[in-house]
């Protein structure tokens, strides 16, 4: 193994790039941290090191649109590193990072600290999201602009949605003078406030708060409307419900600019899950039925959404019943089952995880072409395995999956051209 | 020269021609103006009264010395002192006004509207001195004459509104007064300042200054009242100002002879940085409130002299 040129060849690789519909055997050169080269007839130059990924699908790094982070204010539970080595170990390479920390990220020196700390986290890349209002509260507007000049790639107020009209339309309104994006959760804060649990049958059979049905459609018309009127580029998710999908299906026909995301629970489980009050099973939005479950695995298909990711409110462990769960991990093969089960083909999923997410934050990320940043993702689609709380990187455990068999796994993570994650298995056998 | 109107409610209702006349009548009162004996006699015997609802110095006081100037007698009513603080209606006031036998009544009132239902109630002629967020039309048509003053013509112009368009009265005469001139209107502010379908008003719309202040042959600042730089507008009197506040930097997007106005009164490091607004080179600022004085002479005078007939015909009856 030659050392030191800076080159590396990653021979015997399918290589995919959904973003130009690439899917073809080949070898991709990597240098000084970018692709240089790829391609069925490409030759590893002299001295490169060579990497045979035997078959193995080389993708761009997954892009996540939206992590928690823990820091600044919980970095016992989540902090940069552990964020950054659970990326590694999904294959995501970049993460858009919501505000909702302590202190939040409403201003110009906060977004600058992330920016530094993210700057010195090598495994992943991470995009801070800054607040839409000062602290928070529905009063004052943050100093978007700026922020943006800053490194701020969207703006949210995390898990609670902007409710106020007046004040949301405003906030689009500023948004769409600078072609900012906005986030927003697809959840009404008031209809939802004290739910535990998907509303219906169970919920009540169970004894739990039941969340009203009608919090999340209600919450997805409104801010779809609040777009149209505005102008506003709007992201809006997760989202979990038919009802949901099928409002943003047609918003987008009408020719509104406004994309959607979910998360893989809300397409491989169901409110049955739950069980025996598994407190890992709650989240917000609540898993639903499998008439949802079904809705939310067509809308990724047929592309309504453009984004499945990680997300869930809240990485962090709270005591007991927090909402949340963790994901970074389980992302590619938890929504690989969508490949596997003859829904969609792999590179069109591939685009959802990759470029997709990062042509919604206009990041130079999730494409694998000449000159772009060598952030790859090398993984086998078939492996199975079953997903283990306990052997997950991150500092948070919360996962439904603890169990839970799927196919699919990742080998290597490469983030501009250094491998930040090889699979130990793999590693053993080479 | 006469104009076709009793009243002076707004820009929208005059067209090239009057709006023409009112400007060359005005140029004579400039160099009267600035004659060490400034006082004429047009207006002798008459009586024009200045009513405001709404606080103001520079308006005020411009009228004021216009109808003095030009030999009238003027009282001043402000609303802190007069009766309508103690809850007598627009209407009532201006029926106690007219039943004194003035001649013009130039009015500043808060809400949009009031002007035009006030000058339906009175036999004298009304100016609008600025009502809520409607008219302005002296302000416009000062600004016209400094235009035109300086680039000979309006017709072709690149002009540029910067600011708090959604609650300017000042904006939308201008927007109306250089559409019937023939120049060429954009705005530039961010989606908060900007009224719905303000395109539809005549003016390409655009929120950042590079583009918006492209080949601009005049930069109209407008002022950004206080309460709106706090959250709900805008964030932050300094994001504003570094997106659009007119320093040197984005000056230099426009035209090199480009020229500055500002309606008055200004945010020095909000909406305008001092050295700009300073520059005498490219301010017009000083020179706006100059003819400010001949724009509303020209007014008070045309508007007095159909007056004057019809006062006459109603005598011989």
């Amino acid at each position: 193994m030659s050392k030191n040129t800076g080159r590396t060849a990653y021979i015997n690789a399918r290589l995919i790039d959904p973003a130009s519909k690439l899917d073809v055997k080949g070898t991709l050169l990597v240098e000084d941290g970018l692709i240089t080269d790829l391609g069925p007839n490409v030759k590893p130059p002299e001295g490169a090191q060579v990497v045979d990924v035997r078959g193995a699908c080389l993708a761009p790094g997954l892009v996540d649109m939206q992590v928690n982070t823990g820091e600044p204010g919980n970095e016992h539970k989540e902090n940069f590193i552990s964020l950054g080595e659970a990326a590694a170990a999904g294959g995501v390479t970049s993460v858009g990072c919501l505000p909702n920390t302590d202190p939040l990220i409403d201003n110009v020196a906060s977004v600058s600290y992330i920016e530094r700390r993210a700057r010195q986290t090598k495994s992943v890349k991470c995009f801070p999201y800054a607040a839409l209002t000062v602290g928070g509260e529905c009063k004052e507007m943050t100093e978007m602009g700026l922020l943006a000049e800053a490194g701020a790639i969207g703006f949210t107020n995390g898990t609670r949605a902007v409710s106020n009209l007046k004040l949301l339309r405003r906030l689009l309104s500023y948004a769409r003078s600078f072609d900012l994006l906005v986030l927003q959760p697809a959840m009404h804060p008031d209809l939802s406030e004290g739910a535990q649990m998907n509303g219906g049958a169970l919920a009540t059979h169970l004894g739990l708060a039941g969340l009203a049905p009608e919090a999340e459609p209600v919450q997805v018309m409104t801010d779809l409307r609040m777009a149209e009127a505005s102008g506003a580029r709007l992201h809006i998710g997760p989202i979990s419900m038919a009802e949901s999908a099928d409002l943003i299906r047609k918003a987008k026909a009408r020719g509104l600019k406004v994309t959607c995301s979910t998360c893989p629970q809300y397409f491989t489980l169901t409110e049955n899950d739950v069980g025996d009050y598994r407190t890992f099973t709650k989240m917000m939005p609540p898993l639903r039925d499998d008439a949802n479950r079904r809705a939310i695995a067509e809308a990724v298909a047929d592309g309504t959404i453009h984004a499945p990711e990680d997300v869930d409110g809240k990485r962090l462990p709270f005591p007991q019943a927090a909402f949340g769960i963790v994901g970074l991990e389980t992302l590619l093969p938890l929504s690989l089952t969508l490949v596997h089960e003859g829904k969609m083909k792999l590179p069109d999923l591939l685009a959802r995880l990759t470029s997709g997410p990062a042509d919604i934050l206009r990041l130079k990320a999730g494409r694998l072409a000449k000159g772009a940043a060598a952030d790859l993702v090398i993984f086998d689609t078939d492996a199975p395995w079953k997903i283990l709380a306990d052997k997950l990187r991150s500092k948070s455990k919360n996962t439904p999956y603890d169990g839970f068999p799927v196919m699919g796994r990742v080998k290597q993570t490469v983030v501009d051209g250094r491998s930040v994650f090889t699979d130990q298995a793999k590693a053993q056998a080479a | 020269m006469l104009l076709e109107h009793r009243h002076l409610l707004g820009i929208a209702e005059l067209n090239a021609g009057e709006i023409n006349t009112i400007l060359d009548l005005a140029e004579n009162y400039i160099e009267m103006n600035r004659e060490p004996q400034r006082k004429g006699n047009r207006l002798k015997g008459r009586t024009v009264v200045n009513l405001f609802f709404e606080v103001s110095t520079r308006t005020r006081a411009s009228f004021e010395l216009a109808a003095m100037r030009l030999g009238a007698d003027v009282i001043n009513m402000d609303a802190e002192a007069s009766s309508f603080r103690k809850g007598e209606t627009l209407i009532d006031t201006a029926m106690t006004l007219n039943a004194m036998h003035i001649d013009v009544l130039v009015v500043r009132h808060p809400a949009s509207g009031a002007v035009k239902l006030l000058s339906d109630k009175v036999n004298c002629s009304v100016i609008n001195a600025g009502d809520g967020q409607h008219e302005h039309p002296t302000q416009a048509l000062l600004d016209a004459l400094a235009m035109r003053r300086r680039k000979k013509k309006l017709e072709g112009l690149n002009v540029v509104i910067c600011g708090d368009v959604l609650h300017s009265r000042v904006a939308r005469s201008n927007i109306f007064l250089l559409n019937k001139l023939g120049a060429q209107v954009r705005v530039v502010a961010p989606y908060t300042l900007l009224p719905r379908d303000v395109a539809q008003l005549g003016c390409e719309v655009h929120t950042r200054m590079e583009t918006g202040l492209k080949n601009a042959d005049i930069i109209m600042m407008l002022r950004l009242q206080k309460e709106r730089m706090e959250g709900a507008f805008i964030p932050s009197a300094r994001e504003y100002f570094h997106f659009f506040g007119l320093d040197r930097k984005k000056l230099a997007y426009a035209k090199p002879d480009a020229l500055i106005m500002h309606p008055g009164p200004m945010n020095r490091g909000v909406e305008i940085d001092s050295e700009v607004a300073d520059d005498i080179q490219r301010s017009m600022i000083l020179e706006q409130v100059e003819l400010g004085v001949a724009v509303r002479m020209a007014c008070l005078d045309l508007l007095s002299r159909p007056l004057q007939r019809a006062g006459l015909a109603e005598a011989a009856q």
